[in-house]
């Protein structure tokens, strides 16, 4: 149904440099769902979160959130950053981070209300970090660390929150209990989640949607339409196998005697 | 009590007007050294105070207030370091070498120029290594005027600039203007500088920029409480500063005190030996929110 998509991304290309990484980049994000962006290091992944943030100009395309043009500092799309590096020195409380959410980007001189820190105890509270809300930001281990930008990144209630590879660098069971949080925001608080990962297995128990990047280009939809030999060959331009064990996905590089490239016949497409 | 306060202390002007420039200036420098420690500019801040000094020679071969001079100096070096390039962490060291080099240049040809007019080397001594005793009552409504700015200024972009401490990407991506925010705070950085070369000389001014805040970030967990220490710690060693100086008048015989500025950075260099003392004793000792372990099958 027109109209009712949280974000829609049409006929995109971004340029980084003179350089051509994304071309014809299309989809769409619902609200409260689930999109896994999967693809290998380099593929564009962040390039692309950039974009739904306003912070990388297209070369061509649409981005419309509400279906208005995308503006700059979108207070309805919150943002984790890969590898944010909280220095130890920073004499910041996580509850004092989470409160930047709220006022970070403001100028002035108000002090904080007692209501942003309800909401921000509130928020510590539904991403399980209120036993560390008193400590530095600079002390906490990754997968804290996570949580409390997580919470850093809702607090201000938006209806799109952006992750870029939030499961990097934490061991599995920290990765399993961050995605089951984010489970758990999308379904109580229905926000739309578009998480960046380059191992989609860990996140299909929860997609709704993945959004498929390879070879500077995107294909999406369900899990079950995207992740297809036919489709990944088209958008990788030459043959892969596509595996499935034990509820696991595997895509793996195809054999040439074997496989014939099906470019021609399925251009990287919008399944759904 | 005569050990400490020689007779005439408190009863004296030029100590009294050294007394007030010296919180005024150790508070803002406090204030703003919190965030150039945060932000790594502590590299920026010391070539702003070879660029104060350029400018300070400057105003005394005009004949202009040095206050004018130093804060002149430091505003340009400040916009020349932003048109280098001072986004990146590795451009804005050679944004900042280039700016410090080409002002240590000019600070040479206008204290040798100075030398040709006066026959005196008190003029230099006072630029590099300052003396706060030695500054125009006059001058103390113009210091807390621009000090008094810095200090709302900086309270009114605390946020943002707290923001783009901790992660330049997450502030951009709440549409934070990084290059804004970062050309304010240059600039109040170079007045903080400038206040600072009055009290005690352009080329010290880096100690009470950097040691006391750098001493209240080995401690405090808040924000407001490292400010608050930072300015307490540069007052601190600012105050005593002055009263060792003017007592150093009574030790040595008159008219052969030793210089303020000396005593200042001393205190500076004491205080952030001590704080490392208690910062390590601290990282020695239990935590108090530390968990004991949990033994046995869980």
């Amino acid at each position: 149904m027109a109209g009712s998509d949280l974000v829609e991304v049409i006929d995109v290309d971004v340029a980084l440099s003179g350089r051509m990484v994304l071309r014809d980049v299309n989809f769409r994000i619902d609200h409260g769902e689930f999109t896994g962006l999967i693809g290998s290091n380099g593929a564009g992944k962040t390039t692309l979160l950039r974009v739904l943030l306003g912070l990388q100009p297209v070369v061509q395309g649409r981005v419309l959130v509400h279906g208005a043009t995308m503006t700059r500092s979108n207070s309805s799309v919150g943002y984790v950053p890969q590898k944010v590096l909280f220095e130890s020195d920073v004499p910041v409380r996580v509850r004092d981070f989470v409160a930047l959410g709220i006022d970070g980007h403001r100028y002035g001189l108000a002090r904080r209300s007692r209501h942003t820190y309800e909401l921000v105890d509130e928020m510590l509270d539904s991403v399980e970090a209120a036993s560390f809300a008193n400590r530095r930001i600079g002390s906490l281990s990754g997968g804290e660390q996570q949580r409390v930008l997580i919470a850093h990144a809702l607090v201000s209630k938006p209806e799109l929150l952006l992750l870029d590879e939030p499961l990097a660098n934490l061991d599995p069971g920290s990765a399993q209990e961050i995605i089951q949080l984010l489970h758990s925001v999308v379904t109580k608080q229905h926000v739309a989640i578009l998480l960046s990962a380059h191992e989609m297995n860990p996140l299909l128990p929860v997609m709704d949607r993945v959004v498929y990047v390879a070879n500077g280009r995107v294909a999406s939809g369900t899990t079950d339409e995207v992740v297809q030999p036919g489709v990944l060959s088209a958008l990788y331009g030459h043959h892969v196998d596509v595996l499935r064990v034990h509820g696991r996905v595997l895509v793996v590089a195809g054999d040439h005697e074997h496989g014939e490239p099906a470019v021609a016949d399925h251009p990287a497409l919008v399944v759904d | 009590m005569h050990v400490l306060f020689e007779p005439g202390l408190f009863s004296n002007s030029t100590v009294r007007t050294a007394l007030i420039l010296g919180a005024l200036v150790s508070v803002v420098s406090g204030a703003v050294g919190i965030f150039t420690v945060l932000r790594g500019q502590s590299f920026a801040g010391h070539a702003l105070t070879d660029v104060a000094t350029a400018g300070g020679a400057g105003a005394s071969l005009a004949a202009v207030s040095p206050l004018a001079g130093f804060i002149g100096g430091g505003v340009i070096g400040a916009g020349a370091m932003d048109a280098i390039g001072v986004q990146r962490v590795k451009d804005r060291d050679v944004a900042t070498g280039v700016v410090l080099g080409a002002a240590t240049g000019l600070s040479a040809l206008f204290l040798y120029l100075i030398t040709l007019q006066t026959t005196t080397t008190g003029s230099t001594q006072s630029i590099l290594f300052g003396s706060v005793f030695t500054v125009a009552p006059s001058t103390l409504p113009d210091a807390l005027v621009l000090g008094g700015l810095v200090l709302v200024g900086l309270v009114a972009i605390r946020r943002p600039l707290v923001m783009s401490s901790i992660s330049a990407e997450l502030a951009a991506a709440r549409g934070i203007r990084l290059r804004v925010v970062g050309i304010a705070f240059m600039v109040m950085l170079a007045v903080a500088v400038g206040l600072s070369a009055i009290v005690i000389g352009s080329i010290l001014s880096t100690a009470l920029l950097i040691g006391p805040p750098a001493c209240a970030l080995r401690v405090a967990t808040r924000f407001s409480r490292a400010l608050a220490l930072s300015c307490t710690l540069g007052v601190a060693a600012t105050w005593a500063g002055v009263v060792f100086a003017y007592d150093s008048y009574y030790w040595l015989g008159a008219g052969r005190g030793l210089p303020v500025s000396f005593f200042v950075v001393a205190n500076v260099v004491f205080e952030f030996m001590v704080v490392s003392l208690v910062a390590r004793r601290r990282a020695v000792a239990p935590r108090r929110d530390a968990v004991p372990a949990q033994v046995g099958w869980v």
